[in-house]
């Protein structure tokens, strides 16, 4: 708190004495970092830089001239004159008296071995420790990923700081007192059985091993490090491998200090690479036994794969591939479709797009990004002329309202969710509106509980309220946007008083939030797919857009729109054209400026016709028009709205090529599998949901002949006659900046350098555009257009037959169709059942139990799961995440589609609960296998 | 991992128990929900149900918005907070605490605590509660029994006689009879300024009286130099142990009190003012209630907003900024200085923090002059003390007297002299922190800053004398004991070295090397008060009574 506040007043350099010699420090740098600056190393145990320093172990401390007691030189800062002594009997004393005293009660184990304390003790040559040691206390060994051994704990409390302070979880405590004092999990409960959600972010903060991953796994022999980047959700945390290259295994990943993380990771980022070293992983191609049905209904084992297929070499299972591709394009290349994956690298997903464009003639080539966020991008590209996020997510630091709603990012963008929190804790103020209500409601200054599916009534309330108090920002609406007055006449029969029954938040608390957005100096809104789901999910979105153009809460720091990216390259492979309607960087397929270009860049004819999206294309295949596909990375099978519907379609294919690491639902239909890489064993980069381009590199080789997608993709490129002579996705990437403006100005050299770079990036050098539209709109106008929205309903509405709402989405652990995340063996040890959530009441009235099995049905389909009672859910609904294939709620989802951005209504569709029904059978997978059960 | 994983039916950790949810809620009714208050919401539950229970706990944080952890490690911080969770057995309804401080002990605490009350009332023991002229004192309930004997105490428990007497005390009407109120009247009518009654309070050399001695009018205008909005924090937390004086004036004229402590805020500029009461003072506690109503029934001026906070049984919170985060609603721990409480102090605000006695003097001196108070002093010091005394003496209580007299004149002048068939063997000048002074250091002015040169210091003048038929070394062991049980955690000095230091005292023989080290970095290392002064008595020990550990 002594720090000076003004960045120049910091800069400051100030003259004191440090041992007798004059140094110069500044008055924002600890005595602790001047003193190492210089040379001197001061013992320290609950000082760790990236914490705050909390003083408390008093290893640090040393002697001011004039003051009484010693001082802690990680919490203090010079002052001009000031004389501090660090190495004099009297401060020694001191520094090694509490290394001595924490020593005396550390027990000589496995874990405690070479922990800062022993180091600091050896250092200052403090013998063996005079005390007797305290009362032991057993080790906590409830959790799959941390084992606790508070024996070895010296109550330094950085395992505290780094999970409330950095990552806000708030399940540590520091309880009891004196000597009594501890480390709690919530009420001091087992930790596996608190709220933890297992970060890590405490084992990474802790110094002595009383906090280490479970199974001793820090405790492996490591021999190489490679810094890379996640590859699960859309914040993109940079991260280091720590890898055995003897075992060719990951042993364990550290967060690294990149730009969306900082070190921060999540349950997935820190403990979701085993995955990749599942014995269930593909490593040979595979080739349909002939004569096998393909049908809807199947049930996998990857287990037994060899009763459906067969192993082949790669010579034979590429050409069969090819062959079956070039034979329908010869026939109707419109017969053709590709789906590529917002999983891989934007080099994979740009060869992808361009092999479907230039190798199979039509622009049939879609990705996840459909089912995600395509409304979201319909609305933007229409009102403000950029699909891309406007701010980055930490950007909320600059804010003073954050508007967060239909997102659950402390579930699916956790360590995004660290920002927000952090900001709430410093004053922020965040309202957040969706149905269901989860722990980070806790942290909102407003939580807006809506009716489901009434986002409209919400928002044009707000919009209402701006315009009927005055509070818009006229002189923006008047220089940057256009159609103002459309939204205006609108928003007149949205007052609050009206839409207050409809969305069942009461009309002041909308015009409380609607005033603080507006008049705040910075507001931010954050969406995720509780916005975009919906058949109406475009007009949720143009909502939003309003919102910031009307308030002019846009084009500035704190300010702005940020669609949160589901997919760790959801961004990037929809920035590389993976869209049926656009080449790469949003250039529009049936313009011929665009058409023009590209047929030049890539020297040769290219269709003007928009392709088909992901649900066109599978009821395509179920209407026989679609014949062939190649699928890389994506599993439609679990993904797609009425999976059963896809399944047939996908049934019906005469030709399916599936690339994929694993034998997934979808590989299971396919004609042809390709066995390709896991995120750590290829080099590439990945776009986040900030903009930013990060690149990711291999750290372990892949399994048996499985091989890089990038290499299949150019063998199958040649083999559709494409002259691909690409040897290293840098040269693709070259390739990309020669028809993409936005990262022109990346190098891979920098890449390689800084591992990430924000893109607007137009020239080389240039830093990158962490904030855009500050001066203008990329539209024809340069201005921003308001398109007011109306109230449509839900396509299916609950009824007599089906009284409930089904809400679909994800969970913490498990990522997307589970593929990986349930084969990884902590994520899978902490969700490893398909579980239904609902209201306690709603759970009384069906007289289920928790843990009890229910059956929801929908008109489409029926499956049985876990009840969980859960009172963040609304009443009448019922939550489902669609990662388990025993339980695919997406046999349960309406296909029923949003006119623009074509996107299901994964969100809101009919169901009926009924208490019992068939446990959730076995994929093969997951069901919480021990590693033994996995291995053995 | 071991076997099967299994299925989870609930969100992680505990569930909210709606029941547990509608309890709390009708408990806390229409108070707010302010992270502040939790201490005050966490007594209404444990004064309803007489513990907490995890349920209730749980319910707690999600009406207060609070992480679990963040309510369960307040209410196992406090002592008179008793956390019940699933499946272990509340206490029973009544609990009869034992002081086995000091001036307790010496009375014979030890064999009140072997008392058997039944299955229905269990039997604790207590660090000081501010009744040493009685000792030994037992609180049964909340109502303490002086000169507790088994019997006495019994009766007590038979009789359900379980909250504090009231005392007869000089009330608002009374007070203001008596010219009371007159002074803040006057200030706020513009008959002084801040700057005169500031000056006098410079003049009269009054200094903090809770055992720092920070010069008062020095305070006021430190604090009114700072940024506003400021705030005022009246410390009563009374637990240095030998010390009873508040009480003592809270029992007789809470409205001295109370007025001074508008004066200071008027002269400091300050616009609320906390009061900090510690928890064992429960008939000061319903005193000031009922007084601070009427005052804000019937306000004589313009007052600023006044809030009670009742502590929850932690020594520790009678350090300044350890008391600053129990008023926030946090656990008692001490804050790192700098910056210090009158820059960044209650709600990280500039804070005027008072110890109680100390505005109890205001009116007294501006009314009589700065020079009446300066001049009272002996043995060239300044000022009145109000002497704590407990222990071996004919006449224990709260002495007033000049500040700079000896103990031999405070034994003989005040206190009626030693008990009889006792002799004078030794002396804490300065309650449990301020060390232990041998017989022969007899001519020792009492004050501020003259007890230094000999290791010790006079603190909250808590005045605890022993004879020939005690022991200097079990009193340290005694005194380490209670800092043992009252350290807060935080530092590694005082939270590992007050049980080392506990260890190697209750040897026969001290490992006088060893200690000493440790003292010495305790003392230089610690973050408080606490830690630095624990090893005072062990220290004054191996100086002054080497024969009783050598």
């Amino acid at each position: 708190m002594e720090r000076v506040s003004t960045q120049q007043l910091a800069m400051m350099p100030i003259e004191f004495k440090l041992n007798g010699k004059t140094v110069v420090g500044r008055p924002d740098e600890t005595l602790i970092e001047c003193a190492k600056k210089n040379g001197v190393e001061i013992p320290h145990l609950c000082y760790k830089p990236g914490l705050r320093p909390d003083g408390n172990c008093r290893a640090c401390v040393v002697e001011i001239k004039g003051e009484r007691a010693l001082a802690p030189s990680c919490c203090r800062f010079p002052r001009e004159g000031m004389e501090v002594t660090t190495d004099n009997p009297r401060a020694v004393l001191s520094q090694k008296m509490v290394l001595e005293l924490l020593l005396s009660d550390m027990p000589e184990t496995e874990y405690t071995k070479n922990n800062e304390l022993d180091t600091w003790a050896k250092k200052m040559q403090v013998g063996k420790p005079r005390f007797e040691a305290r009362a032991q206390v057993k080790a906590d060994l409830s959790h799959p990923a941390i084992a606790v051994n508070l024996d070895a704990c010296i109550q330094c409390t950085r395992c505290l700081r780094a999970c409330r302070e950095e990552q806000v979880n708030d399940v540590i405590g520091y309880a009891w007192r004196g000597s009594e004092a501890k480390i709690v999990f919530d009420f001091d409960d087992p930790m596996g059985q608190s709220t933890c959600v297992a970060c890590g972010e405490c084992v990474q903060a802790c110094p002595t091993g009383a906090l280490m991953p479970a199974r001793e796994v820090g405790l492996e022999t490591i021999d190489k490090t490679v810094d890379s980047v996640c590859p699960f959700c859309g914040v993109g945390c940079l991260l280091t491998y720590h890898v055995n290259t003897k075992q060719n295994v990951i042993k364990f990943v550290n967060g690294k200090d990149g730009p969306s993380n900082h070190n921060r990771l999540c349950v997935k980022g820190r403990y979701g690479f085993d995955y990749a070293h599942h014995p269930q992983r593909l490593t040979k191609p595979l080739i349909r036994k002939p004569g096998f049905p393909k049908s809807a209904n199947f049930t996998v084992d990857p287990a037994n794969w060899s009763e459906v297929f067969r192993e082949a070499s790669w010579e034979e299972a590429l050409d069969l591939a090819a062959s079956g591709l070039n034979k329908i394009k010869n026939q109707d290349r419109y017969a053709l479709a590709g789906f590529g994956s917002a999983k891989g690298s934007n080099e994979e997903a740009y060869l992808f797009q361009k092999l479907v464009r230039a190798g199979f003639g039509t622009n049939n080539v879609d990705h996840c990004t459909r089912l995600c966020h395509a409304s979201s991008v319909a609305a933007l590209l229409e009102g403000i002329g950029s699909g891309a996020v406007s701010n980055q997510v930490n950007d909320v630091e600059n804010a003073e309202v954050i508007f967060l709603i239909g997102a659950n990012p402390t579930s699916n963008h956790p360590v995004a969710a660290t920002w927000l929190k952090n900001a709430a804790k410093r004053g922020t103020k965040l309202i957040y509106a969706d149905p269901r209500r989860s722990d980070l409601s806790r942290h909102a200054w407003r939580m807006l509980q809506f009716k489901a599916d009434t986002d409209v009534a919400l928002l044009n309330a707000m919009i209402h309220t701006i315009i009927d108090e005055d509070l818009v920002d006229k002189k923006f609406v008047a220089d940057r946007t256009s159609g103002f007055e459309a939204l205006k006449e609108n928003a007149k029969n949205f007052s609050p008083e009206k839409m207050a029954p409809i969305c069942g938040i009461p009309a002041q608390t909308i015009r409380e939030c609607a005033r603080a957005f507006a008049t705040s100096k910075a507001s931010i809104i954050l969406w995720g797919m509780g916005i975009s789901q919906h058949v109406h999910g475009t007009d949720n979105a143009r909502c939003l857009i309003a919102l910031c153009l009307m308030t002019g809460q846009v084009g500035k720091p704190g300010s702005g729109l940020h669609p949160l990216r589901g997919q760790n390259n959801v961004q990037g492979a929809s920035d590389s054209g993976l869209i049926p309607m656009m080449y790469p960087d949003y250039q529009r397929v049936n313009t011929d400026e665009a058409n023009k270009r590209f047929e030049k860049f890539w020297g040769m004819p290219l269709d003007k016709k928009p392709g088909l999206t992901v649900v066109e294309i599978v009821n395509a295949a179920y209407d026989g028009k679609i014949r062939g596909m190649y699928i890389m990375g994506e599993n439609p099978a679990m993904s797609d709205p009425d999976v059963e519907h896809a399944r047939a379609g996908m049934a019906k294919l005469e030709h399916m090529v599936v690339q994929d690491i694993f034998l997934t639902e979808t590989a299971y239909l396919a004609d042809v599998v390709l066995p390709a890489t896991a995120w750590p064993e290829k080099t590439g980069t990945v776009t986040n949901t900030d903009r930013m381009v990060q690149l990711g590199r291999k750290a372990v080789e892949p399994p048996g002949e499985a091989r890089e997608d990038f290499w299949i993709l150019v063998e199958l490129g040649r083999r559709l006659g494409l002259d691909w002579k690409y040897q290293h996705p840098k040269e693709v990437f070259n390739e990309m900046r020669g028809c993409m403006d936005s990262i022109k100005g990346i190098t891979w050299e920098r890449l390689e350098r800084d591992s990430s770079v924000t893109y607007p990036c137009e020239h080389e050098g240039d830093p990158g555009q962490p904030v855009v539209f500050t001066t203008h709109f990329p539209t024809p106008t340069g201005r921003a257009k308001f398109v007011p929205a109306d109230l449509i309903p839900a396509n299916e509405r609950p009824d007599g037959d089906f009284p409930m709402v089904l809400i679909t989405g994800r969970q913490l652990e498990h990522w997307h169709t589970g593929a990986m995340t349930r084969r990884a063996g902590v994520l899978d040890a902490i969700e490893p059942e398909p579980v239904a959530s609902l209201h306690p009441d709603d759970l009384q009235k069906l007289q289920v139990k928790p843990g009890d099995v229910v059956t929801v049905e929908s008109r489409r389909g029926k499956i049985s799961l876990y009840a969980r009672a859960d009172a963040g859910t609304p009443r009448g609904a019922v939550f489902i995440p669609f990662a388990f294939y025993e339980a695919a709620a997406n046999m349960l989802t309406n296909p029923a589609l949003d006119p623009f951005g074509k996107i299901p209504e994964f969100k809101y569709c009919a169901v009926k609960v009924t208490r019992g029904g068939a446990k959730p059978g076995d994929p093969g997978y997951g069901k919480g296998r021990t590693l033994d059960e996995i291995y053995g | 991992m071991k076997g099967k994983g299994k299925v989870r039916s609930t969100p992680k950790g505990r569930v909210v128990d709606p029941r547990a949810l509608d309890e709390v809620r009708a408990l806390l009714g229409t108070e707010p929900r302010q992270r502040d208050l939790l201490i005050e919401h966490l007594h209404k539950i444990n004064d309803r149900y007489g513990h907490l229970s995890a349920a209730h706990l749980a319910a707690l944080a999600q009406e207060m918005k609070l992480a679990l952890t963040e309510v369960y490690e307040v209410a196992t911080f406090y002592h008179h907070f008793d956390v019940v969770k699933e499946g272990e057995t509340p206490p029973p309804a009544l609990t009869v605490r034992v002081c086995d401080s000091i001036a307790c002990e010496l009375a014979g605490a030890q064999q009140l605590l072997k008392m058997n009350l039944g299955k229905d009332v269990r039997v604790l023991h207590a660090p000081c509660v501010g009744r040493c002229e009685v000792a030994p004192c037992v609180v049964v309930g909340q109502n303490p029994i002086g000169n507790a004997t088994v019997e006495s105490v019994k009766r007590a428990v038979e009789k359900q006689q379980l909250t504090c007497p009231e005392t007869k005390y000089l009330d608002l009407a009374a007070y203001k009879k008596a010219g009371g109120y007159k002074l803040i009247a006057d200030c706020l009518g513009g008959k002084h300024t801040r700057d005169a009654i500031t000056k006098i309070m410079e003049d009269s050399a009054l200094r903090g009286l809770g055992g720092a001695g920070f010069p008062t009018g020095r305070k006021w205008r430190l604090v009114s130099a700072e940024p506003e909005p400021r705030l005022m924090a009246v410390n009563i937390d009374e637990g240095e142990p030998g010390t009873f004086k508040d009480r003592w004036y809270l029992e007789r004229d809470p409205h001295r009190f109370l007025e001074g402590m508008l004066v200071a805020a008027w002269c400091a500029g300050v616009g609320e003012i906390y009061i900090y009461l510690r928890d064992e003072y429960a008939g000061c506690r319903k005193i000031l209630e009922t007084e601070l109503r009427k005052l804000k029934a019937n306000p004589p001026c313009a007052l600023p907003p006044i809030h009670l906070r009742r502590g929850a049984g932690a020594y520790i919170c009678g350090e300044e900024s350890a008391m600053i985060e129990s008023i926030e609603g946090k656990r008692g721990m001490p804050r790192l200085r700098p910056p210090y409480v009158a820059q960044v102090g209650l709600f990280g605000r500039p804070t005027l923090e008072h110890n109680m006695e100390t505005v109890l003097w205001v009116r007294e001196i501006v009314e009589k002059g700065a020079q009446w108070f300066a001049s009272q002093g002996r043995n060239g010091r300044k000022g009145l003390r109000s002497f704590s005394v407990s222990g071996r003496v004919k006449k224990p209580g709260m002495h007033l007297a000049p500040a700079g007299i000896t103990i031999q004149q405070l034994i003989d002048e005040y206190c009626g002299g030693m008990l009889d068939g006792h002799r004078f063997y030794g002396y804490l000048p300065g309650g449990a922190s301020g060390g232990i002074l041998p017989a022969a250091k007899n001519d020792i002015p009492l004050d501020f800053d003259t007890l230094q040169p000999h290791g010790c210091f006079i603190g909250s003048a808590a005045i605890v004398i022993f004879s020939d038929q005690d022991k200097a070394a079990k009193a340290a062991v005694n005194l380490m004991k209670f800092f043992h049980d009252e350290s807060c955690g935080q530092c590694t000095p005082c939270r590992v070295g007050t049980a080392k230091a506990l260890t190697l005292m209750e040897h026969a023989k001290w490992d006088q090397r060893l200690l000493g080290e440790l003292s010495q970095a305790m003392m230089d290392a610690s973050i408080c008060g606490l830690g630095q002064a624990a090893p005072n008595p062990a220290l004054t020990v191996m100086k002054y009574f080497p024969q009783e550990v050598g």
